[in-house]
């Protein structure tokens, strides 16, 4: 009896597991017609030179030559002639302030917004607006933009914006603290509109997850007379931690493959404009392993501090 | 007595006095959280405000100085210039079509995906979820060529051109965008697939087990029991995608240059087909030229025009965005 109820239970499981390949189904046909296929053909094109001829392209055997020449001889004219290489560092250190700032910031954010008081909703339905203002190709026309900048906000205002940072620096700099971190906080005022509008899914992200905490926690410890402080560190930032992981690997994604960043718009014009198709997917390869490690070591670094219920 | 008396006024006096410093504390609280959020909501709509403003600005207010926000000679010329210039109602209609066909084949693809992940035990999961993340990290820069050469001349296994003596041409139409979404395999699917599979997860497994139970298939439990609570999250994803494909500018200029007219593509390429325009406009032999001042009057909008439906639809369903944020689950 036993023997036979033990059987039947594994044939659920065995259908079961078909139907999650079937239910899978439509991931593994994309996945490899429309990412690994192109993924193995981009590596290909890049140890290739590539000829547009009538009809299709021609592959001549290349080597490695594209990768040795975006990593030691390339310069972009378009930045002042730095090198592949010195773009890909300075993306990466401006990435680290942006995610620290972002995380901080939404983290800030979401908490307000979990706080009761009059107008919430319509607080909430602004500061994710961003989500919609700041996407695509709205970002890119409003970048740099000549009336954007002259009225106030956007970064590249270069007038009245740096002239009150100059202040608060002159500020922060007599009270004796570090330069650094002056520094960072002048950048952080500098660059609010940038941080604010990039933060919206990150928000939503750590405002679901306040949302999710179980208030019963927060009764036993208000019986046992812990503080809002108290609450706040003990309760709400373990129970939200696994999202500061998850939040800080978004935002380097987001920041780093954003289409208007400067490793971007280089690749894309040595393949469009310049017709260097090898030497694009090279650079592409380059930038794609540099992004998996600089995710890998944050994972590994930030998984090791973050608390798990389980 | 009166011992007693002074006693209690005084524990009185205490407690008022404790009652008053609370609630002055709660008091500056609420105002310093005020000022913060209204500055930050403020910070948020200025841009827009500003779009706006420009908008209305005719050429004389751009260079008149004592003009800093408001116009003094308000005019709706702007629209008119942009709109027609633009082919804004071709390219609107077709950014809809585009915005509504890949959200909704991305909302199916992306919740079936999501739950064959999240409800099945089956080998190779762990690896095929992990390739989820990867085709979220991997810049979309690295597959561009080989995906536009493969949609130029499409074909599976050299079927097309057995049949038709020719693959098919693809670019510049609707099709890359629907096989992609089809197959979760467009703009940030993989975030999708993550949310969905996260709400997922969340539900309780005896919810499915007594639909089992009580006879209902795979497929049934799925449409009958799991999809009408997952409409939140599926309503975040849905929101998310048909915005997201509405300002996207990387697929858009990659598979339909020169193809479909849609409004990112339009937006790009603004300020030239502005100048065109005006010299057709104007008769004039050689092509107007734009002071930068005016081009950015011209690009500022164009790119309100751009956003104002999104912010119509944004106005509708913010109110079910917000709410249900509380019942995704995103990150359960």
């Amino acid at each position: 009896m036993a023997a036979k109820r033990k059987k039947r239970r594994m044939g659920l499981e065995e259908k079961k597991a078909m139907m999650g390949y079937v239910f899978v189904l439509p991931f593994i046909i994309g996945l490899l017609t429309f990412f690994l296929f192109p993924m193995i053909q981009s590596f290909i094109f890049s140890l290739n030179v590539i000829e547009v001829v009538e009809g299709g392209y021609t592959l001549r055997p290349n080597g490695i030559n594209y990768y040795k020449t975006a990593l030691l001889q390339y310069v972009s004219t378009a930045n002042e002639g730095k090198s592949f290489m010195t773009l890909i560092g300075e993306g990466l250190a401006a990435m680290a302030t942006q995610v620290l700032l972002v995380v901080i910031f939404s983290f800030f954010a979401a908490n307000l917004l979990n706080q009761k008081f009059r107008g919430r909703s319509v607080a909430r339905a602004i500061f994710f607006l961003p989500v919609i203002l700041m996407s695509g190709v709205i970002i890119a026309v409003d970048s740099g933009d000549l009336l954007q900048s002259s009225m106030g906000l956007t970064q590249t205002d270069a007038q009245e914006g740096s002239f009150q940072a100059v202040a608060l620096a002159r500020v922060l700099l007599s009270t004796r603290l570090d330069t650094r971190f002056v520094d960072f906080i002048v950048s952080a005022v500098n660059r609010i509109y940038e941080i604010v509008s990039a933060s919206g899914v990150q928000i939503l992200v750590f405002l679901a997850g306040l949302q999710s905490i179980s208030p019963s926690l927060f009764e036993a410890s208000n019986i046992e007379g812990a503080t809002g402080w108290e609450n706040f560190w003990k309760i709400t930032f373990p129970m939200v931690s696994p999202l500061i992981l998850v939040n800080t690997v978004y935002t380097v994604i987001d920041t780093l493959t954003n289409s208007n960043s400067v490793v971007m718009t280089i690749i894309r014009d040595e393949a469009f404009r310049n017709a260097k198709y090898g030497l694009s997917s090279a650079m592409a390869w380059i930038y794609f392993v540099a992004i998996m490690l600089v995710v890998a070591i944050i994972t590994g670094i930030i998984s090791r501090l973050v608390f798990y219920q389980e | 007595m009166n011992a007693m008396l002074e006693k209690i006024t005084n524990i009185k006096l205490f407690g008022h006095h404790r009652l008053t410093g609370y609630t002055l504390g709660r008091l500056g609280w609420s105002i310093v959280r005020g000022v913060i959020i209204i500055g930050i909501c403020f910070l948020i709509l200025y841009p827009t405000m500003v779009k706006f403003l420009v908008s209305v600005m005719s050429e004389q207010d751009l260079y008149d100085i004592s003009v800093k926000y408001i116009a003094k000679n308000p005019t709706l010329d702007n629209y008119k210039t942009v709109i027609t210039a633009m082919k804004y109602p071709e390219a609107f209609w077709n950014t809809l079509k585009l915005s509504l066909f890949t959200s909704i084949m991305q909302l199916v693809s992306c919740t079936i995906i999501g739950y064959g992940f999240a409800r099945f035990k089956f080998k190779g999961r762990g690896l095929l979820f992990a390739l989820v993340i990867i085709t979220l990290i991997v810049p979309p820069q690295t597959i561009m060529i080989p995906l536009y050469l493969h949609f130029k001349d499409f074909d599976i296994l050299g079927i097309f051109k057995l049949i038709l003596g020719k693959p098919l041409k693809l670019l510049g139409g609707y099709a890359p965008f629907v096989l992609m979404s089809a197959t979760g395999m467009g703009l940030k699917n993989g975030l999708y697939i993550y949310i969905i599979r996260q709400f997922f997860r969340g539900m309780p497994k005896e919810l499915e087990e007594a639909a089992y139970v009580d006879g209902a298939g795979l497929f049934r439990t799925f449409y009958k029991i799991m999809l009408p609570s997952a409409v939140p999250a599926m309503l975040t994803v849905f929101l998310f995608s048909f915005v997201w494909q509405w300002t996207d500018s990387f697929y858009s200029s990659l598979f339909l240059s020169g193809g479909l007219r849609v409004l990112s593509n339009a937006l790009s390429g603004v300020s030239h087909a502005i100048a065109l325009h005006l010299t057709n406009l104007r008769g004039s032999a050689t092509t107007v030229y734009l002071s930068p001042v005016l081009s950015s009057m011209y690009i500022n909008t164009a790119s309100l025009l751009v956003i104002l439906p999104l912010l119509l639809v944004y106005l509708v369903a913010q109110r079910y965005f917000v709410e249900s944020i509380e019942r995704t689950g995103i990150v359960g």
